[in-house]
């Protein structure tokens, strides 16, 4: 049955206020200086800030490899588990998602301080204490841990449709289990994968209180920068509407060379 | 000049604490139609995968050529298996299904290439190559399961009801395809089903099989000839079952009146179940019979009318080419050598 046009209308008007307009005013004050005027030194000021913007995108990409690798043996062990056992591993790996973002960060703080919980536990066998917190790997553990449901999910549900007997046919007709991986399993997780890969990459790329809690003031990303630009002292919209874009536009690229490399890859597979 | 191929010894499967076979020993003879037929639950399916290396036994031996291939993973084996739903890979078209196998073992592009067009010809499915799966019927998606597991040359080809969710016009022709490609490939097919009917036009032999263990080994002939008790012959075509006393050798009594028979060997007066055939019985006129009974219903079956006829007791099951009016009085005769008399099943 065909649903009625008019069904979208809500969705059209809320896209409408809330994401067109929005946008539309992220360009112009991107596009316009303090008195309103044209111009393009904003996006030309970006140049100052291209390490902050290469060590977002670094970070961002390690943490979604390093989500993939443990999200893809992880969802294949849910999917071929028992459907009691399945819906409570889901339930589990949801459970921590309940608790609120910024409390599950300080919670990461707590656990990794120089007289935290993980150095505490380390002193007492006479090890450390160690430097845990206040680095890039802090940042990216923060990102891998916050953001590897998103993961999972996807690649949970398109696994547990691979049936069970093309598994079994595949090891039939002479795969290993690394052959069963890379020629069947692989393939046909592809769609999970690149929606896992995009819900992961993006908020990581984009994300400021991960950096500032566990970063330690010298791991800024941008999405750091940003956000001093709108409630910072450095306070000036018209840069941060500048930045906010070209981080878009980058995003919206490597999304869609990923997407192009994704459906390739399903063709040579 | 009969080889065994695979031999299993007492196998034992357990799921849960329940036992699926129990003690199941079976010797499948190299280059024969073998067909396991049970009703479902009956472990034939089971007994399937333990040779294709998808189920475990608690105990037991498989031998393959003489040689344990128990504790051998599945693609290490020299069987293929056609599975029930198919099982073929969504992302692959029609040529790369086929030549999956061929692929894994490294074969060159022109091998590969010569090889998948002749089980393309084999299966008549030449032109398409290039097809997605999606876009071919239940029939033409069986077609290349058989193609692709036969493509790898296997010793032994395994089918799990490959035939179960096709319409009856296509599963005959399929029977006799099949049928056909076992003979001129020389290779042994091992075919799950509970169609008594597919086991009987494509065996040279039948292994009955009921609650995780074997009933009877046998040609289609002897099983329907000779069935080894009730359960076989009630499985094996309709039969009328009837419960008799074994006088002595060669005289039988059942619904209240004695019969000569063909079988000795028996206790004395044993209870035995007897069993005839719908088509051994001659209906002749009411004097002339040795049973007397009134026809209940007549169905049409297409080359016989099936009749139900009330005597002595019992509800007969009767095929014949001329019906009787329901309601009219019929005399029931039978020659003693389609009198065939069995122990009772001990579980009954």
């Amino acid at each position: 049955m065909k649903a009625p046009k008019s069904l979208a209308i809500p969705y059209a008007v809320w896209v409408l206020i809330f994401t067109v307009v929005p946008l539309g005013l992220v360009v112009g004050f991107a596009m316009t200086d303090q008195d309103g005027s044209l111009t393009l030194e904003n996006i030309f000021a970006m140049s100052e800030y291209m390490s902050v913007l290469f060590r977002s995108i670094l970070f961002a990409i390690i943490a979604t490899v390093i989500c993939l690798l443990i999200a893809f043996p992880a969802s294949y062990i849910i999917s071929r588990a028992s459907a009691i056992n399945q819906s409570t591993l889901v339930v589990l790996l949801m459970v921590p998602m309940w608790i609120n973002f910024l409390l599950r960060t300080y919670a990461w703080m707590t656990l990794l301080e120089q007289n935290g919980l993980i150095n505490r536990l380390l002193g007492l066998i006479g090890l450390g204490p160690y430097n845990l917190i206040n680095n890039s790997g802090a940042v990216i553990l923060g990102m891998v841990y916050n953001y590897l449901p998103f993961m999972i999910l996807p690649l949970y549900s398109v696994m547990v449709k691979i049936d069970q007997s093309i598994i079994e046919a595949a090891q039939d007709l002479g795969s290993n289990k690394l052959r069963l991986v890379r020629k069947v399993i692989l393939p046909l997780s592809m769609p999970g994968i690149s929606t896992g890969v995009i819900a992961v990459f993006v908020p990581s790329v984009s994300t400021f209180i991960i950096s500032r809690m566990l970063g330690g003031g010298t791991n800024d990303l941008i999405g750091d920068i940003i956000e001093m630009q709108f409630s910072g002292n450095s306070y000036n919209p018209h840069l941060g509407s500048a930045m906010a874009l070209v981080l878009m536009i980058i995003v919206l690229f490597m999304m869609s060379l990923f997407n192009q490399f994704g459906s390739e890859e399903d063709v040579i597979l | 000049m009969e080889n065994t191929i695979i031999s299993l010894r007492n196998a034992v499967v357990e799921y849960d604490g329940e036992q699926i076979l129990k003690n199941i020993s079976l010797d499948i003879i190299d280059k024969q139609f073998v067909t396991l037929l049970g009703p479902s639950g009956c472990g034939k399916t089971t007994t399937l995968r333990i040779i294709g290396g998808f189920a475990e036994m608690a105990s037991g031996e498989l031998l393959f050529n003489g040689v344990s291939i128990k504790n051998l993973p599945p693609h290490k084996r020299q069987v293929n298996t056609v599975f029930q739903k198919y099982a073929l890979f969504p992302h692959l078209n029609i040529y790369e299904n086929i030549a999956f196998g061929l692929r894994i073992q490294k074969l060159p592009e022109d091998e590969i290439r010569e090889r998948v067009g002749e089980m393309l010809e084999l299966v008549n499915m030449r032109g398409y190559e290039k097809r997605s799966i999606h876009s071919l019927s239940g029939g033409q998606q069986q077609r290349i399961a058989i193609a692709r597991a036969l493509v790898n040359r296997p010793k032994v080809l395994l089918l799990d009801e490959p035939l179960g969710a096709l319409d009856l016009k296509l599963r005959k022709d399929m029977q006799i395809e099949l049928k056909r490609m076992q003979q001129d490939l020389e290779i042994t097919f091992i075919y799950v089903t509970h169609d008594q009917e597919e086991a009987l036009t494509m065996s040279d032999t039948v292994v009955v099989m009921r609650d995780g263990m074997i009933q009877q080994i046998g040609t289609p002939q002897d099983i329907y000839n000779e069935p080894i008790n009730a359960f076989v012959a009630d499985f094996i075509g309709e039969s009328n079952i009837i419960d008799g006393i074994m006088r002595r050798d060669f005289l039988v009594e059942f619904a209240g009146k004695e019969f000569v028979c063909v079988d000795k060997g028996f206790g004395k007066d044993e209870l035995v179940d007897v069993v005839i055939r719908p088509e051994d019985i001659k209906v002749v006129p009411q004097q002339e019979g040795a049973i007397v009974g009134v026809v209940q219903d007549v169905i049409f079956k297409g080359v016989h009318y099936e009749m139900t006829v009330d005597a002595l007791g019992y509800n007969w099951i009767i095929h014949s080419t001329r019906s009787e009016e329901p309601g009219s009085i019929i005399g029931m005769n039978v020659t003693p050598e389609d009198i065939h008399i069995m122990h009772k099943s001990e579980d009954e």
